[in-house]
């Protein structure tokens, strides 16, 4: 460390913490905070309720998650531009509906392709008022979100749309190797993002972009194509999660979905990713949902009535938060 | 004779994490004197003077004013004692006014905002300066030199006797610079304190009464200016002599690489034509708004053209975008290294290749980690970046490194022009000479070299040929022989 020359307006210690015993175990507590937390989740849920660690529960809790999860993976994408996407939700409902009205009257195959084509499309067009039109994204996605919303209601007038397709029920409620295939889907996509992330061009220029805009066009990289890329992108993992919506359940709901564009955000940022742009991780993203679903699990299994579930979700999201805003200051 | 002094530092130590960024530092100054603080980036300039202002608290030493011990806990404690300091870089609100930005804690003396007395207010203290700024104008509509000048006037505003400048004319072309230097004299005539933080010795020995020495961390010493000179400082700065500053160029001068024909772009853009051979050093001068900056982003294709052709490697090009310019081999460092230049918080590896991407990645866009571990290893070692290891944050750097890495991009990328826009801005005497070697590297290669700079010895010591702009037209070229200080000023200035 005495060989590296310093700036004298950067102050940052970096690796350059005094190695005494208790700010290394600090340093490690602020860099895993997310990990961490998760950890003491599972062992208080595990000594309040004997239920908890049963595979039937387990498997419950990530089938209930894998949606938001795969909404949380595009979410994330979405924020690392350094923008926001308040769509997901609705586009949820719209993919649910429009999934089981397609098997009505086509093969599986096409139906989930053409909803996903859907998704890709009112994704996309958010991606064009952004990233072409340079609106707002919180401006762009509202529009969205509403409209997406709108949409849902019309195509199904407003019912629950019942399809009596077993190819999709059987994805929904099928397992393989004892686990539920939603939950496998859920880790696919994870998996991809994480590939995505490190070892793709694309990968690293949405991180670039939300760092430092200006920069990375300047370096010569069309910056307009990649923010419009990750709205589709979200639109397409908000549709996903529609199509399992309605493989669990064999309904098409336009109220599904309602806020979930909320939790997304909410398990991106207790994965530490700054809403700026620029950081961020799929992996600790993956520890943000499943953080926010066992903190419904648990609080099933002890019979708490929803409305304290969400008092007790929003102070989980600012305690993590908080750890992380303890981090920036140790860094700094 | 300690009661001379306005303020005294005494032992001033700190240190970030494991690392002492100030070692027993001492620092006295007395009433109405220019103090001079040099040292290289690094040496602990900057947070010396953060102490003072309050902006970073200090592990030990005494700060007195008037001979009395103050205790400062932060930037409002400092500022009621009297102590104002101008970052170098700015903390403007960019979207209020001018008048708002000056008043901003103190804007209404009841619940009401007077408006009329306000903007009268910063009127009275921008004329008082000599500068013709609106008071209701956003501050995003400014230059950054008239940026500055706010940043003086609000320090101004609030009385203080100590005033610090942190690398005030890095931003200012000569005009300007004129203009502040009388500003520092008219002060210090009131009895202000100045502590004034630069690399120019040239401007230090114009107008410092003292000048302090810190390195790494130390107080090397004060001298008087009258009874030192530049070579002195230097050696105390860096152990180096001052003729090794522009290293020579083996370059040899090949075919035109850019040539610009009636280039058009906004309001400071008007018919520019010129050309850049291989191997050769364009410079580009003239004072802050003259329309340099301006006419190299049209080139690259960061601003609209409207009007003009540009032919790189003698064939007519269309760029509209950087990633046309890119296409084309063209290159830009650009003049604000942090806003725009480099990924601050993202490692030095991302940096490196990001104008190169395609050269370390295959089919359908994946990095190949080992070629680009293999081509960053190479410029870290080829451009002698400081750093822990490729995989270090931009922001650990020191001004220089940083610097440097902006520059890694377009070595990576091949590109056959580049553009440099200030390259040595806010950057150290040592890192400044390695900055000039790599440039002529870079030109002994073949590459033609457009570079904008306000330094007026770097311009004459680095360039083949000068082009000086006025009010957006270029008003003259001059060629080696023909450069000094004086034929570029009367191009610049005009008359």
């Amino acid at each position: 460390m005495g060989g590296s020359s310093r700036s004298e307006l950067d102050i940052s210690p970096g690796s350059n913490v005094k190695p005494g015993g208790l700010a290394v175990a600090w340093k490690y507590i602020y860099k895993y905070n997310t990990l961490i937390m998760l950890v003491l989740l599972i062992i208080a849920s595990s000594m309040i309720s004997p239920a908890f660690f049963t595979e039937r529960n387990i498997f419950n809790l990530l089938r209930q998650i894998s949606g938001l999860t795969i909404i949380s993976m595009g979410m994330l994408l979405v924020i690392l531009t350094g923008g926001i996407d308040l769509s997901v939700g609705s586009l949820l409902a719209l993919g649910s509906v429009i999934v089981a009205l397609f098997l009505n009257g086509m093969p599986l195959s096409e139906a989930i392709l053409l909803t996903l084509l859907v998704g890709a499309l009112l994704g996309g067009a958010s991606g064009f008022l952004v990233s072409f039109a340079k609106m707002a994204p919180f401006v762009a996605t509202l529009a969205m979100m509403t409209i997406a919303r709108g949409l849902a209601f019309i195509v199904s007038g407003g019912h629950p749309i019942i399809t009596s397709s077993e190819g999709l029920s059987s994805f929904g409620t099928g397992y393989f190797l004892h686990i539920p295939l939603p939950v496998i889907l859920m880790f696919v996509i994870f998996i991809i993002t994480v590939i995505v992330l490190r070892y793709t061009v694309f990968g690293r220029m949405v991180v670039a972009i939300g760092s430092n805009e200006t920069a990375v066009r300047l370096s010569g990289i069309g910056v307009k194509g990649y923010k419009f890329s990750v709205y589709a992108i979200a639109g397409v993992c908000s549709v996903i999660a529609g199509i399992i919506s309605t493989s669990r359940t064999g309904v098409g709901s336009p109220i599904v979905g309602t806020g979930m564009e909320l939790d997304a955000i909410a398990a991106v940022v207790i994965g530490g990713a700054s809403l700026n742009g620029g950081r961020g991780s799929a992996f600790n993203t993956l520890l943000g949902a499943l953080i926010l679903g066992l903190i419904g699990n648990i609080m099933n299994l002890l019979s708490v009535p929803a409305y304290p579930q969400q008092v007790i979700k929003g102070l989980i999201i600012v305690i993590a938060v908080l750890m992380q805003g303890i981090k920036k200051q140790s860094d700094n | 004779m300690p009661e001379n002094y306005c303020v005294e530092m005494r032992g001033i130590s700190k240190a970030f994490g494991g690392v002492n960024a100030l070692k027993n530092v001492d620092l006295a100054v007395k009433k109405g004197e220019i103090h001079a603080l040099v040292g290289e980036n690094g040496a602990g300039k900057s947070t010396l003077m953060k102490i003072l202002a309050g902006a970073i608290a200090r592990d030990n030493g005494q700060i007195l004013l008037d001979g009395g011990e103050i205790s400062i806990t932060d930037p409002k404690s400092a500022r009621n004692l009297g102590i104002g300091i101008i970052y170098q870089e700015f903390v403007l609100a960019k979207d209020l006014t001018v008048a708002e930005n000056i008043f901003l804690n103190r804007l209404s003396e009841g619940l009401i905002i007077n408006w009329k007395k306000l903007y009268r207010k910063a009127k009275d203290l921008l004329d008082n300066l000599g500068f013709d700024i609106n008071p209701s104008a956003t501050i995003d509509t400014l230059s950054v030199a008239h940026q500055q000048i706010v940043e003086i006037c609000k320090a101004l505003s609030e009385n203080s006797r100590i005033l610090i400048f942190d690398e005030p004319t890095a931003v200012l072309a000569t005009r300007e610079v004129e203009r502040l230097f009388t500003l520092l004299e008219t002060l210090k005539k009131q009895d202000v304190s100045i502590i004034y933080i630069s690399h120019r010795l040239e401007e230090i020995f114009r107008i410092a009464d003292n000048i302090t020495v810190l390195k790494d961390g130390s107080t090397v010493g004060t001298v008087r200016t009258k009874d030192s000179g530049k070579d002195e400082i230097i050696r105390m700065m860096i152990g180096r002599n001052l003729e090794s500053m522009f290293p020579d160029r083996n370059a040899e001068i090949g075919e035109e690489v850019l040539r610009v024909e009636g280039l058009n772009s906004g309001q400071r853009v008007k018919d520019v034509s010129f050309v850049v051979k291989a191997g050769e050093v364009v410079g580009i001068s003239g004072l802050v708004g003259a329309g340099r900056t301006e006419t190299v982003r049209a080139v690259f294709g960061a601003d609209r053209k409207d009007g003009g052709n540009v032919y790189v490697m003698g064939k007519p090009s269309n760029i509209k975008s950087p990633r046309d310019a890119v296409r084309h081999g063209v290159g830009l460092l650009p003049e604000d290294r942090k806003a725009q230049g480099v990924l601050l918080h993202l490692p030095i590896k991302i940096n490196s290749t990001m104008s190169a991407i395609k050269k370390i990645s295959k089919g359908m866009g994946w990095i190949s980690s080992q070629e680009e571990n293999k081509l960053v290893e190479d410029l870290v070692k080829k451009l002698a970046i400081k750093t822990s290891g490729i995989d270090a944050d931009v922001s650990s750097l020191s001004g220089g490194n940083q610097q440097k890495v902006a520059f890694s991009k377009w070595l990576a990328s091949n590109c056959r022009i580049l553009i440099l826009d200030e390259p040595t801005r806010g950057v150290d005497v040592g890192a400044k000479v390695e900055i000039y070697k790599l440039i002529n590297e870079i030109a002994g290669q073949g590459v033609g070299i457009l570079m904008i700079s306000s330094d007026m010895p770097e311009i004459i010591g680095m360039c083949d040929r000068v082009m000086v702009m006025k009010d957006g037209l270029v008003s003259g070229e001059l060629a080696k022989s023909d450069l000094s200080e004086e034929s570029i000023l009367r191009l610049a200035i005009g008359g």
